[in-house]
C-alpha cells in the first residue's frame, strides 16, 4: 500500500481528477497550500510599487492506493497535471502501514 | 493599562470642561437683536419676492443718511432714487393689497424652495460618510477592517457635536443674513481686528448650542448643511492616518477637529472673514473665492491629515532602509470603488447645494460641470498609470482620480464653463498620481491618497478659479462688484492672487493648528498616539476594537505586513527571474 502525494497547480485539480477517477482510482484527499519551489514567488504591483509574493497557491493530493496501481496512477497525474512551464509542482510516494475503514473496521487494500 | 485609564480620564475630563466652558458662552446680545422664527411661519414674504434676473419685487426703505453722507452728492442721488422707489411701491400697494398678500405667499413658497434644496442636498452630503467609511476600508488592510470602520463612524457623532458646541458659532456666528433662506441675521457677531486700517474678520461669536437667537429654522438648515461639511473635513486625516492610530488619541482629535480645528479657516472665507474681504479691502479680484469647499472642506482636511500622517509616522513595514516602498494592497476594491460612487453621488449635494438656494438655476451648471470634472479625473488617472506609471489601469488609482476630479471642481464648479471642468478634472487625474509618488518619497504614509486627493487638489481647485473663471456668475460675490473672472478670460491675475492668499493661508493656519493639537492629544494619550508594533502587525482590530472585522474569516496576516528590509525585493531580484502571473 501506498500513498501518492502530489502538489499541483490549483487550476488542474478538476483534470486530474477525472483522469485519476478513469484509471479506477475512487477516492482523495485534497488541501489548499502554499509554497514555492524553483518558480519562487511572484512580483505584483500595488500604487506604483513592486512587492514579492513569496508563497504561491498550490493544491496538495493524497490518494492512497494498492502497489500494483501506484505506476498507473502516477503516470496518469504526471500527464494531467502537465503544462511544461515552470510551477508544475511535484508528486511524491510514501509506503503506507495500514488502513482502516471506520464504518466496517475493514483493514488494509480493502479499506481504501 | 495605567496611560489607558488615564487617557480615558483626560478625554472625559476634556469634554466637560469644553461643553460648561462654551455653555457659558452668550448665544446672541439681548440688544437690538433680530427675532428668531423657529417654527419658520414668519420666514419668507413679499421681500423675498424676485424676478428671474434677481430683481425685488418690493422695494425696501432706503437707510436715512447721516449729516456726513448728506454732503456726498452720489450719496445723495441714490438715496433719493431708492426713496422714489420706495415711494411708489407704497402707493402700488395700497391700490393692489390682493397682490402683496400673493406675493407674500409667493416669496414663503420661494424661501421654502431653498430650504429644501438645502436640507436634500445637506443629506446627500451625510450619506458621503458612508463613502469615505468604504473607500478607507477598502484600501486598508483586513485586519484592521473593523478600527477604520469605527473611526468612520466614530467621526460622525464627534466632529458633529463639537461643530453643536462652537465650531458653528466661530464659523458663522458673523454671517450676517442668511439671504436664500429669509434673510434672518441673529448671525451678526463678528469678532474684527484693524490691520492696516483695514477690517480683519476672524470668527463668529452669535450661535454657540444653537441657542437664543440662532434658534431659528434657517439658521437650523444652514447648521444641517454646514455641519455635514465638517464631518467631511473631519473624516479625511481618518483615512491618512489609518492602521496605526490608537483609537483613544483618535477621539481626542475628534474633540477639536470640528470645534476648533476647522472653523476658523471656514470663517474666513465662508463666514465674513478676512479672505472673503480680500477683494474688497486690497483689491484682489472677488477675494478668496471658494465655492463648495475646496479650501475650507477638502484642503483642510488634506493638510491636518497630512501633518498628522506625518508625525504619526509611517505604519510598521512600509519603507524600507534604503528607502524603497513596502506596498500594503487594499484588502477590498470592491469597497473602495462602490465608496467612490457613493462619493461621486453625495457630491451632488456637496456642490450644487451650495448655492443654498433651489431657485439659483446656475445649479444646473454646478452639477454639470461636478460630473463632467469626475470623468475627466478618472480617465486621467486610469490612463495616466496605464500608459506612463505602471502599464495597468491600477483600480485604486481610477478611485483617487475621480475623487481628485472631483475636489478639484468643488471651488470652480460654479464659474467655469464644461471645458473648463474638464481640464480642471484632467488635471486633477494627473496630480493625483504624481502627488501619490511624491509623498512615498518623503516617507508619508498615507495608506488611501487622502492627502493628494483632498490636500493637493483642493489646492489646484481653488487655485483653477483664478485661471478659468469664464465671467457668466458671481455678480457681486463677496462685495465685488461684476462677475467672477479669470486669468484665461480676460480677468487679469488679480482673481489669482486672492486665490494663492487663500491656499498659502490654509497650509500655514492649520498645519500650525495641527502641529499643536497634535502635541496636545499626544500628551494626554501618554505620550504616544501608536498602538504597540506587536499590536500594529497583528492588526489593531481586537486590541483596540475588541472584534475583528471578519470574525471567522481566515486572514493571510504574513502577507498582510511585509517587513521591512536592507534592500527592496531580495528574493525576486537574487536568483530566478519570476516568471509572469499565468504560470502557476
Amino acid at each position: 500500500m501506498k500513498k501518492i502525494e502530489a502538489v499541483i497547480k490549483p487550476f488542474k485539480l478538476e483534470e486530474v481528477k477525472d483522469a485519476l477517477a478513469e484509471i479506477g482510482i475512487e477516492g482523495m484527499t485534497v488541501t489548499e497550500v502554499k509554497g514555492f519551489g524553483r518558480q519562487k514567488g511572484k512580483t505584483e504591483i500595488y500604487r506604483g510599487s513592486e512587492y514579492v509574493v513569496d508563497f504561491l497557491p498550490k493544491i496538495k493530493l493524497e490518494v492512497i492506493l494498492g502497489d500494483d496501481k501506484v505506476e498507473d496512477a502516477v503516470a496518469t497525474i504526471v500527464k494531467s497535471a502537465r503544462t511544461g512551464k515552470i510551477g508544475d509542482g511535484k508528486i511524491f510516494v510514501l509506503p503506507v502501514e495500514q488502513a482502516v475503514r471506520i464504518r466496517t473496521n475493514e483493514r488494509s487494500e480493502a479499506a481504501v | 493599562m495605567k496611560s489607558k485609564n488615564r487617557t480615558m480620564k483626560w478625554l472625559g475630563i476634556m469634554l466637560l470642561a469644553f461643553v460648561v466652558t462654551l455653555g457659558l458662552a452668550r448665544g446672541v446680545r439681548a440688544d437690538d437683536a433680530p427675532k428668531p422664527d423657529p417654527a419658520g411661519t414668519a420666514t419668507g414674504n413679499a421681500g423675498d419676492v424676485q424676478d428671474a434676473g434677481g430683481t425685488h419685487f418690493v422695494a425696501s426703505a432706503p437707510a436715512d443718511l447721516s449729516d456726513e453722507d448728506k454732503k456726498d452728492a452720489g450719496k445723495v442721488k441714490s438715496y433719493e432714487e431708492a426713496k422714489k422707489a420706495y415711494d411708489e411701491y407704497l402707493a402700488q400697494a395700497k391700490i393692489e393689497p390682493l397682490a402683496v398678500k400673493l406675493a407674500d405667499g409667493i416669496g414663503h413658497n420661494r424661501v421654502a424652495i431653498n430650504f429644501m434644496w438645502t436640507l436634500i442636498t445637506g443629506f446627500l452630503v451625510m450619506f458621503m460618510q458612508a463613502g469615505f467609511a468604504l473607500v478607507e476600508t477598502g484600501l486598508c488592510r483586513a485586519k484592521n477592517a473593523a478600527h477604520t470602520m469605527s473611526m468612520n463612524l466614530l467621526i460622525y457623532p464627534l466632529g458633529m457635536l463639537g461643530f453643536y458646541v462652537c465650531g458653528f458659532a466661530f464659523m458663522f456666528g458673523g454671517l450676517g443674513p442668511i439671504g436664500t433662506m429669509g434673510g434672518y441675521g441673529g448671525l451678526n457677531h463678528e469678532f474684527t481686528i484693524n490691520l492696516f486700517g483695514k477690517p480683519f474678520g476672524l470668527c463668529g461669536l452669535n450661535g454657540f448650542f444653537l441657542k437664543g437667537g440662532a434658534y431659528d429654522a434657517s439658521v437650523f438648515a444652514l447648521f444641517l448643511f454646514q455641519m455635514v461639511f465638517m464631518d467631511t473635513t473631519a473624516t479625511i486625516p481618518t483615512g491618512a492616518c489609518a492602521e496605526r492610530w490608537k483609537f483613544s488619541s483618535f477621539c481626542l482629535y475628534g474633540c477639536f477637529v470640528g470645534s476648533v480645528m476647522y472653523p476658523f479657516f471656514g470663517n474666513w472665507v465662508w463666514g465674513g472673514g478676512w479672505l472673503a474681504m480680500l477683494g474688497q479691502n486690497f483689491g484682489l479680484g472677488h477675494g478668496h473665492v471658494d465655492f463648495a469647499g475646496s479650501s475650507v472642506v477638502h484642503m483642510t482636511g488634506g493638510v491636518i491629515g497630512l501633518f498628522w500622517a506625518w508625525m504619526l509616522g509611517p505604519r510598521y513595514g512600509k519603507y524600507n532602509k534604503d528607502g524603497s516602498v513596502n506596498p500594503m494592497p487594499a484588502h477590498n476594491i470592491v469597497y473602495a470603488i462602490l465608496g467612490t460612487f457613493i462619493l461621486a453621488f453625495g457630491w451632488f449635494g456637496f456642490n450644487p447645494g451650495s448655492t443654498l438656494a433651489g431657485t439659483d438655476l446656475r445649479i444646473a451648471v454646478v452639477a454639470t460641470n461636478t460630473m463632467l470634472a469626475s470623468a475627466t479625473g478618472a480617465m486621467a488617472s486610469c490612463l495616466w498609470m496605464w500608459w506612463f506609471r505602471t502599464k495597468k489601469p491600477d483600480p485604486s488609482m481610477m478611485c483617487n482620480g475621480m475623487l481628485a476630479g472631483l475636489v478639484a471642481i468643488t471651488a470652480p464648479c460654479a464659474f467655469v464653463s464644461s471645458a473648463g471642468a474638464c481640464i480642471i478634472g484632467l488635471v486633477a487625474g494627473i496630480l493625483v498620481v504624481e502627488s501619490v509618488y511624491f509623498w512615498d518619497k518623503m516617507r508619508i504614509d498615507d495608506p488611501v491618497g487622502a492627502i493628494s486627493v483632498h490636500g493637493v487638489n483642493g489646492a489646484w481647485g481653488c487655485l483653477s478659479i483664478g485661471l478659468f473663471a469664464d465671467g457668466t456668475y458671481g455678480d457681486g460675490w463677496n462685495g465685488v462688484a461684476g462677475t467672477v473672472k479669470g486669468l484665461f478670460y480676460g480677468g487679469g491675475i488679480s482673481q489669482f492672487w486672492a486665490e494663492v492668499v487663500g491656499v498659502t493661508t490654509n497650509v500655514i493656519v492649520i498645519g500650525l493648528t495641527t502641529v499643536i493639537v497634535f502635541k496636545i492629544v499626544t500628551l494626554l494619550s501618554g505620550g504616544t498616539q501608536r498602538p504597540e508594533e506587536a499590536i500594529e502587525i497583528e492588526g489593531v482590530d481586537i486590541p483596540e476594537m475588541g472584534v475583528h472585522g471578519y470574525h471567522g474569516f481566515v486572514m493571510d496576516r504574513d502577507s498582510e505586513t511585509p517587513h521591512p528590509r536592507e534592500h527592496a525585493h531580495g528574493r525576486a531580484t537574487s536568483s530566478e527571474k519570476p516568471l509572469a502571473a499565468n504560470t502557476h
